[in-house]
């Protein structure tokens, strides 16, 4: 029981970082329909943003937070001006190839620029732990920070999409682009507004994981990011909440299987979930489905 | 008729001239050891892109698990002759004849799926099947197998890289291949016209498949060793950049591509992160300025190059 738990508050806290990315995908996919490969890597550049504005600069956690999902918007937004938006009314095909070599240029580059190294993330919060129920629970203060900055991201997303007018905008976009366009909806302007938030909320994740887990990599985009896509498609790619209850089943089901089977085998599950779920219900959880017109 | 029997015989001799050739040149050791490695890459590499060109570029089905269907030819063979002690023939059958059937079971459920989720369900696939490696403690796990017996040179290289290229040459020749262009110009266009689109799919798939495995079986019994993270989607992104690089739906640009490719590759062999760079500059810049790759989908061809008689008869698609 207490593994369990102990577990199930470590995939949580995974899972929220899951989810994070997951919410830059979903938001892509619902306003492009492009899976952007290149995701995972802009939180590898908002991980790194982090290390070095606390490391070198010596901010704090929320300055550098900012910092890090500043740099991170503004190569989002660039990745979209300079290699996807010139594409926007070419085939899939092209700018799914044009997201994976903008993905692979940001994780070579960041070889090159940053070398190979693994770097270990100063401790901005020194582990503490808290208990309650008698030992039962423990929770540790990083994975308090954790649980706290993803919700205030989330609401505070959820406030932009419904409260706003840009947030309107989006959604107008990803139903109909063209009648959006037609309603006077500026889509290029919400289109690089998607990017710009999903790539802070991704940056967000970055520096949440290099707290949590004390090291970064110029690699360690890949598979988080093919995870939270995998989150995306659970809960249904286009829908927010579904990215989120995506991302969080995600990361229990992984610590799951990391706790009780074997750590090597917690990438297939993963995949494994992402197949059986298109073969079984390809909308995802939340998703409903589309008849393919003509 | 007579002319069509005239230029097969220039294009066999034409093969035999390349093959003897850098036979002769290996044999008395003008190209040492590290070119013949980097040449037999070659061979491996354009197998490895005309097979997946025929699923991606003839058939429209982006396909990113190539590497995974390579791994379990890799893998097969290497228990035919390593463990086993049989003979690198049957190990190259064998590795293909698994790489097909994987090719089949993972194509029926998959290829109901169009476009990026059938790319990412393939990527799926292929990592699956390494992580499937990885934990299998008889083919030696994550370490891998090693010591396997260096079967592939030159001559297999050249001639399986032949007879992959007639014969996927050909299948796209023929009715079949048209009913699998027809897929990829518009498939519910195709399906109306009365082709049943998931049995070409799945066949383009396991074609594809059988010789991924095939290059994968001459990948390894040419390095000595294989490992599961050989194989990672990283290599699938390999094979893809040759094949987008010389256009989707062209064979001889994936020749091309494979073979400048590898070149590149054999350079920056030493800088792997640059090469990367190298390959994902390619991929972007292609698609922005050359969606349809180099070659587009035109085969290059000695009659037009020279001008001489007419339009060629072969089948190309605009």
């Amino acid at each position: 029981m207490k593994t369990f738990i102990e577990q199930l508050i470590n995939g949580l806290s995974l899972g929220s970082i899951y989810a994070l990315i997951a919410l830059g995908y979903t938001m892509v996919y619902g306003i492009m329909k492009l899976i952007n490969f290149a995701h995972g890597d802009i939180y590898m550049v908002g991980a790194f943003t982090g290390f070095f504005a606390s490391t070198y600069l010596h901010l704090g956690f929320v300055p550098s937070l900012l910092l890090a999902m500043l740099v991170s918007l503004i190569l989002g937004v660039t990745i979209e001006r300079v290699a996807y938006r010139p594409l926007r009314d070419k085939s899939k095909i092209s700018i799914l190839i044009t997201a994976i070599g903008v993905s692979l240029l940001l994780e070579n580059g960041g070889i090159i620029l940053l070398s190979p190294q693994v770097r270990t993330y100063p401790q901005i919060f020194k582990q503490h732990m808290y208990s309650f129920f008698n030992g039962i629970i423990t929770i540790s203060n990083q994975q308090i920070v954790i649980f706290v900055v993803s919700i205030i991201m989330m609401v505070g997303l959820q406030l932009i999409i419904y409260k706003t007018k840009i947030g309107k905008a989006m959604r107008a976009v990803s139903t109909d682009p063209d009648a959006a366009k037609l309603m006077g909806v500026n889509v290029d302007r919400t289109v690089s507004f998607t990017f710009a938030i999903g790539s802070a909320l991704a940056a967000v994740a970055g520096v949440l994981v290099g707290i949590y887990y004390n090291s970064i990599d110029p690699l360690m985009g890949i598979m988080p990011g093919l995870k939270a896509f995998i989150a995306a498609v659970l809960g249904g790619i286009g829908i927010i909440p579904g990215a989120m209850v995506g991302g969080l089943l995600m990361g229990v089901i992984e610590a799951l299987v990391s706790g009780y089977g074997s750590s090597l085998y917690r990438d297939g599950v993963s995949f494994a979930i992402l197949i059986i779920i298109l073969l079984i219900k390809p909308t995802g959880l939340f998703g409903k489905n589309v008849r393919e017109k003509v | 008729m007579k002319q069509i029997l005239k230029n097969r015989l220039l294009i066999f001799i034409g093969l035999f001239a390349i093959y003897g050739i850098i036979q002769i040149l290996l044999s008395t050791n003008i190209l040492n050891d590290y070119y013949e490695i980097n040449i037999v890459l070659m061979g491996i590499n354009i197998i490895l892109a005309v097979s997946l060109n025929l699923i991606n570029g003839f058939t429209g089905q982006f396909s990113l698990g190539h590497a995974g269907f390579m791994s379990i030819g890799a893998y097969t063979s290497a228990i035919i002759t390593y463990k086993l002690g049989l003979s690198f023939p049957l190990a190259l059958l064998v590795g293909g004849i698994s790489a097909g059937i994987a090719g089949i079971l993972i194509g029926i459920p998959s290829l109901r799926l169009k476009g990026d989720y059938l790319a990412i369900t393939t990527l799926g696939f292929g990592e699956i099947i390494r992580v499937i490696f990885l934990n299998t403690e008889y083919v030696g796990g994550a370490s891998g197998l090693s010591g396997i017996p260096k079967y592939t040179n030159w001559t297999w290289v050249f001639w399986m890289a032949v007879i992959t290229v007639v014969l996927i040459r050909n299948f796209i020749n023929s009715s079949y291949g048209r009913c699998c262009v027809a897929i990829r110009e518009d498939e519910t266009a195709a399906e109306s016209m009365g082709i049943n689109t998931t049995f070409y799919k799945t066949l383009a798939f396991t074609i594809g498949a059988f010789f991924a495995g095939i290059g994968g079986a001459l990948y390894a019994h040419n390095f000595y060793i294989i490992q599961p993270e050989t194989f990672n989607f990283m290599k699938s992104f390999d094979i893809l950049t040759m094949v987008v690089l010389g256009g989707l739906g062209s064979i001889t640009g994936s020749i091309l591509s494979a073979i400048f490719l590898t070149f590149v590759y054999a350079v920056l062999q030493d800088y792997a992160a640059l090469r990367m760079v190298i390959y994902s500059l390619l991929l972007i810049i292609v698609m922005l300025f050359r969606p349809e790759g180099l070659m587009g989908t035109r085969e290059f061809s000695l009659k037009k190059l020279f001008k001489k008689g007419d339009e060629s008869s072969e089948f190309t698609v605009n």
